[in-house]
């Protein structure tokens, strides 16, 4: 018994079609197995996070990041696939950005990662586009009615990272300290107030 | 085609299981599902338009109750099989028991454009109309702003129309642009001020809104 309509455990399912694809000499996983350690050893949010370090230390950084995001993040060396095509939107006073993939799990993978699992559920994936400001509070992220919410929803090619704004009273912060207190979830707009 | 991927605005999903952080695999078969993914797309012929579809035609009740990266094992096995590569009684027989698949697929690249097109014929602050065609199949055009209207707010360069790629349809260039719809423009009385939602559309799901 593998559950009500006896379908083969997730677990028998990954195997079999791997091991048929293995012995047909079609899928050669030691080499698959260098781009996924690529994913885990050098791309996630502390990449996200020196590129918003830098805006905040650097306005003409800031500058270029905000007009054209996919050649500002080349100059950290961030770049590659669901990278290509950058845009960064900049959270201000009166301005709170949120990103979501209605349709499936879009995510900006040389500077965030890959996406956690909330991220690619139904429940954001439905809601962020519908009642964005209530969904925020649920998540701990009160935003007052005064801030215009603008939720971008990558359904194309582009991949957006938010640029949260810069906490007050770190003006003596080193950009390495500032990266430090960059979160993932203040790049995907989650998160709006940043803590030292 | 308006399948259950297409979540954008449905009600009943309840609060977002958030975590501080988490591995990127949980468990190792995600780990293995995902360099499946990554590598079997290629092997059974297919691009990205049809690989996305293949995991949107799965059955909707196993769509919402699997683990994501079931999704990607689910879709790239159909390509698989639908290419040829492999037969679905030979994946059962090796893992011991029934393998789901996705449904057929019932797009057409009739549907989508044939030529080129790379400039763009809109420009930012023009309104337009998201057409309201509700494909078989695979489209980039959520159901939510499907006949609405929004104000274009960035021109992006051409890329190739998921549409037509997804169905055999080849790689047919055509602008994207950005386009900004007010709350209440989609959901209505149900909708908020000082909310808005911004969707990447290729052009050929626009129309000049009259």
């Amino acid at each position: 018994m593998t559950g009500p309509d006896h379908v083969a455990p997730i677990e028998a399912r990954v195997a079999a079609i791997e091991a048929i694809l293995v012995e047909k000499g079609l899928l050669d996983t030691a080499k698959l197995d260098e781009i996924v350690q690529h994913f885990e050893e050098d791309l996630g949010p502390r990449n996200g996070a020196k590129v918003v370090a830098r805006a905040w230390v650097d306005p003409e950084y800031r500058q270029r990041l905000l007009a054209a995001a996919t050649a500002a993040i080349a100059e950290l060396g961030f770049g590659g696939p669901e990278g290509d095509h950058m845009v960064v939107v900049e959270n201000t006073p009166a301005v709170h950005n949120l990103v979501v993939c209605t349709l499936c799990s879009c995510y900006p993978w040389p500077t965030l990662g890959l996406p956690p699992k909330w991220y690619k559920a139904p429940a954001y994936r439905s809601r962020a586009v519908r009642e964005p400001r209530l969904l925020l509070a649920e998540m701990g992220t009160v935003i007052t009615d005064d801030v215009e919410i603008r939720v971008w929803d990558s359904s194309a090619e582009v991949r957006y990272l938010v640029l949260p704004q810069r906490p007050a009273g770190t003006e003596g912060l080193s950009e390495e300290a500032l990266a430090v207190l960059v979160t993932r979830d203040s790049m995907i707009g989650v998160e709006r107030q940043l803590t030292t | 085609m308006d399948g259950v991927h297409d979540l954008g605005g449905i009600a009943g999903f309840g609060p977002v299981e958030w975590t501080p952080d988490e591995p990127y695999f949980s468990e190792e078969w995600e780990r293995r599902a995902f360099r499946l993914g990554l590598g079997g797309t290629g092997i059974a012929g297919a691009n990205g338009g049809m690989f996305r579809h293949s995991a949107e035609r799965m059955d909707p009740a196993q769509y919402l109750d699997s683990p994501y990266y079931e999704h990607w094992l689910t879709g790239v096995t159909t390509l698989l099989v639908e290419a040829g590569v492999v037969t679905a009684e030979e994946i059962e027989e090796r893992a011991g028991g029934p393998f789901p698949l996705s449904r057929p697929d019932r797009g057409r690249p009739t549907d989508t454009p044939t030529d080129d097109r790379t400039e763009a014929r809109f420009g930012v602050g023009d309104r337009v109309r998201v057409r309201k065609w509700h494909p078989l199949g695979h489209t980039r055009a959520p159901r939510y702003v499907q006949g609405r209207e929004g104000v274009v707010v960035r021109v992006d360069g051409a890329a190739n129309v998921p549409d037509a790629e997804a169905h055999g349809g080849g790689f047919v260039k055509n602008p994207i642009y950005s386009v900004r719809f007010a709350s209440r423009e989609l959901w209505g009385e149900g909708g908020s001020d000082g909310e808005a939602v911004h969707v990447d559309l290729w052009e050929c799901y626009l129309e000049e809104d009259a």
